[in-house]
């Protein structure tokens, strides 16, 4: 084991708040609580970007999910008035099942993962330290990834579309 | 002349086209016109060529390459020799009159026209038999006769015990068609030719025969079971009487003067093989000679008309077959020709006689016919003589060549021959005194309505008259004027009689003796003393019903063959059939079913459930790719 | 040897952990919304291992890979809320196990 730098301090400690609070998302009764569990988590994820040196990555993850999807789905609960009392359980076998399914799952995963071979790591020379910054990953975008990225404008059109559609009330 | 060879079947083949699609359309007396015009184009060229064909030629004219199969090359091509001569001549000459004749006969039947393009079919499958250059080609001339045959066998459709004889014929064409059929291929494995050309399957068995004793056995063997189907001899000759259910015309050309006799060309072009096989040779003569008496002790006591001949043609066949098996090859074809005439003209005479009694054939029921119909009548008197021997006509001098080899190879052949002739000259002037002399015994509308045939039916009876008396002179035996057998020379099969001139004589004597006692003894018992057949069955003794029943041997067949090949095929009905085949069948989609059944559950509709069968499904994929 | 303080397999534990706690978020909650969340969280523990990657290997490429997973997951969302909210219409709970119809 080497030497632990502030950098392994920082992740185990962020690593611990993603998965401490993505359990509590899923154990706690609350949905609004697992809403706020769940934001919490992705600002540890976040944190885990910066550690990786994809500063945008971090900056974009924060805005588009803590500050879009999360909040999107914060409206929903409010809406439809969830809460605690009217929150469906399981009964406990079932539980049971999931958890014993999940486990395995979770086994499986991190064996095959670590048992898969890693393609070998350049050196220290070719290494861009500017790769997380926006010109960077904009040139990228732009350059290999243009037809996914107008593609992604489709996406989008076809998403709104179908949400407001979906969202509307029959006309009765 | 002869390259144009391939014109003789083609004639006919576009007559059977031209009628049998637009036959409808045209007039009666235009399909005529064509289908006997098809025919006689045929004769025309038949005769243009044999002009040019002179003893010892053997010519191949080629029309296409047919296939090509591993060692086996086949042809599409004719041969023209002596042998394939006389028989052209015969089948589109008789063809011809028959044509002809049948313009008359089927005047007012609503199937004239099917009625022809079935007859030009047949000419042309009969010409691929007798001109295919090798055994592949007869062959397919072989089936071709077979199915037209049945075709016209049946050719009153609407009445089922008609079907049901055309299906017999085929059928037992078809068994002998098996043995002919292996016996080629025995012939084509041991020499790997089937080609008449030189140096095809002829010239290689006579270099090799002698060392295959036991194949060249075999394959004659086999050969002659197809000639037995085709030819009607014991045991497949039961198919020929009931043919019979078909139109006269049909009965004189396909069961008397030429489909029956593609076993004799068939044996007679097979001669090599034959002369290899000594023990099939007697096979040959044995069973040629058996069938002749047995067919003509039938013949006796048959009351129809047709049926009468019929049993005579099968009984004829088997002189012929008795021919071959001594070794008188010519004698065979010889008596090949003239059985034609006048057999053709016995059965063209009785349906003239069918014609004017307005469809009764029952000899019971005629009688005293001479003055009414007197062409007809002249002219089956002629056809009566010439099947009895009688001197001068044709029959006597083939028949006499026949026994004279029968005796020169073994004389209980020759006393098997006479007994055949004595009854054949008995049961047909049997039928000539019943049919033509003594008092009409009819109905009286019937009397009324008696009148002589159209000319269209007359004339060729007419010339059929005449060749049956004159045919005979191509084939004059030395023992009445040197070196004027011309058939002999022409034919050259080399079959030379080594009796002495007085046992010659001796024997046709004695033929004459016995044949005339016959006819005297049908004379006093038919026209002398008024005889008359039985009318009921009751009325005859147990010999006779036997006889008059044909020994029963349909019968017989029926329970040795057919009644245990029914309760087989029924078995494998209920059995293979039902409970297996369709077990299995069914029993898949059974199958099919019980497992879906069964896996219905799956889809129970909770999406939790869907949910963890996907994580399930994940893990293994996991766990695959551990393992 | 690798450029980075921390080992690339730690990431990949990591990564793993989140993921496998969003299957079990799905398999355990009945209240759609959990659920949609749960997948979110496979989302991001998936983004997180391709960052990681993306930084070891120096590739940019990963990274704008993680944009557009950022993008349709947003598109996602959208349409399974509007979803969600139609379903409420009809049968007034968001239990997932009253929507058993589509079977035998």
């Amino acid at each position: 084991m080497q030497h632990l730098t502030l950098t392994h301090v920082l992740f185990l400690i962020l690593s611990a708040v993603a998965l401490l609070s993505g359990l509590m998302v899923v154990l706690n009764a609350n949905p609004i609580r697992n809403v706020l569990l769940l934001i919490v988590c992705f600002f540890a994820i976040a944190g885990h970007y910066v550690l990786l040196n994809a500063q945008f990555l971090a900056a974009v993850h924060i805005i588009v999910y803590a500050g879009a999807i999360m909040v999107l789905f914060l409206f929903v609960v409010m809406l439809l008035n969830l809460n605690k009392e009217t929150e469906p359980t399981r009964p406990a076998w079932e539980k049971i099942v999931a958890v014993i399914a999940g486990g395995i799952f979770c086994i499986t995963l991190v064996g095959a993962l670590r048992a898969a071979d890693t393609m070998p790591m350049p050196d220290a020379k070719g290494m861009d330290v500017n790769i997380g910054l926006v010109n960077r990953l904009g040139a990228t975008l732009f350059d290999e990834f243009l037809v996914p990225f107008e593609l992604s404008s489709a996406l989008f059109l076809a998403a709104m579309v179908g949400a407001v559609l979906l969202g509307k009330k029959s006309s009765k | 002349m002869i390259q144009y060879a391939w014109l003789i079947p083609l004639l006919p083949l576009i007559g059977f086209t031209i009628i049998g699609f637009g036959g409808k359309k045209l007039s009666k007396s235009l399909i005529g016109l064509l289908g006997s015009g098809s025919v006689l184009a045929a004769f025309v060229m038949s005769v243009l060529i044999f002009t040019n064909v002179h003893e010892g030629d053997k010519y191949i004219v080629k029309v296409f390459d047919w296939f090509s199969a591993g060692s086996l090359h086949l042809d599409f091509s004719f041969i023209i020799d002596p042998l394939t001569c006389l028989f052209l001549l015969i089948i589109t000459g008789i063809g011809f009159l028959i044509h002809v004749y049948s313009t008359g006969y089927m005047h007012d039947d609503e199937g004239f026209h099917r009625f022809f393009a079935y007859l030009n079919l047949f000419i042309f499958f009969m010409l691929l038999l007798v001109m295919g250059s090798n055994y592949v080609l007869m062959f397919v001339g072989w089936e071709g006769v077979g199915l037209c045959s049945y075709l016209l066998i049946g050719f009153w459709f609407k009445n089922t015990a008609y079907n049901n004889a055309a299906k017999k014929a085929f059928i037992m064409n078809r068994i002998g068609d098996l043995g002919f059929l292996l016996g080629i291929i025995l012939l084509f494995v041991t020499v790997d030719s089937l080609s008449f050309a030189d140096g095809g399957v002829l010239d290689k068995v006579s270099a090799v025969g002698r060392s295959n004793h036991g194949t060249m056995e075999l394959a004659a063997l086999l050969l002659f079971i197809g000639a037995c189907g085709k030819s009607a001899q014991i045991p497949l000759f039961t198919w020929l009487p009931d043919a019979m259910a078909g139109p006269t015309p049909v009965s004189a050309l396909i069961h008397a003067a030429t489909m029956v006799t593609a076993g004799i060309y068939m044996i007679a072009r097979s001669q090599v093989v034959y002369t290899m096989a000594p023990m099939a040779m007697e096979t040959v003569a044995i069973v040629g000679a058996l069938t002749a008496i047995f067919a003509a002790t039938i013949g006796l006591f048959q009351n129809d008309i047709k049926k009468v001949l019929a049993y005579s043609t099968v009984s004829q066949l088997g002189l012929m077959f008795l021919a071959l098996g001594v070794g008188a090859t010519t004698g065979a074809v010889f008596h090949v020709t003239t059985h034609a005439f006048f057999k053709a003209l016995l059965f063209l005479g009785a349906g003239s006689v069918i014609h004017a009694m307005s469809g009764e054939q029952d000899i019971r029921r005629m009688g005293g016919l001479a003055k009414k119909i007197p062409i007809t009548h002249a002219t089956f008197l002629i056809g009566t003589l010439a099947i009895s021997g009688i001197p001068v006509l044709s029959g006597f001098f083939s028949k006499d060549e026949i026994l004279a080899h029968a005796y020169e190879h073994n004389p209980v052949y020759w006393i098997a021959g006479i007994i055949a002739s004595v009854m054949t000259a008995f049961y047909m002037f049997r039928l000539y005194f019943l049919t033509f002399k003594g008092k009409f015994r009819g109905t009286h509308e019937q009397e009324h309505h008696l009148h002589e045939s159209p000319k269209s039916m007359t004339i060729p009876l007419m010339v059929l008259a005449v060749l049956s008396v004159i045919g005979g002179f191509i084939g004059i035996p030395h023992l009445f004027a040197h070196d004027a057998h011309w058939l002999h020379h022409f034919l050259g099969f080399g079959d030379i009689l080594t009796l002495s001139t007085d046992t010659e004589w001796a024997l046709l004597v004695l033929t004459l003796f016995v044949v005339g006692v016959s006819i005297y003894a049908a004379y006093r018992a038919y026209v002398k003393e008024g005889r008359l057949p039985a009318e009921k069955e009751e009325q005859l003794n147990p010999v006779q019903r036997l006889i008059y029943n044909k020994y029963f041997v349909d019968e017989i067949y029926d329970t040795l063959i057919r009644k245990p090949l029914d309760w087989i095929s029924e078995k494998f009905y209920q059995i293979v059939e039902l409970q297996i085949i369709d077990g299995v069948v069914n029993g898949v989609g059974a199958g099919v079913k019980w497992v879906s059944s069964v896996g219905k559950y799956a889809q129970s509709g909770s999406v939790s459930f869907y949910v963890l069968a996907m994580v399930l499904g994940a893990i293994a994929i996991g766990l695959i790719k551990l393992w | 040897m690798s450029t980075q303080v921390i080992p690339i397999e730690w990431y990949i534990t990591l990564s793993a952990l989140l993921f496998s706690v969003g299957v079990l978020g799905v398999l355990f909650r009945r209240n759609a919304i959990v659920i949609l969340m749960s997948v979110e969280l496979m989302l991001n523990a998936v983004n997180l291992l391709l960052a990681a990657f993306s930084t070891y290997h120096n590739d940019p490429k990963a990274q704008v890979f993680v944009f557009f997973i950022m993008a349709v997951a947003a598109a996602e969302v959208a349409v399974g809320l509007a979803i969600l909210i139609m379903i409420y219409r009809n049968i007034r709970t968001t239990d997932v196990d009253f929507l058993n119809k589509l079977k035998w």
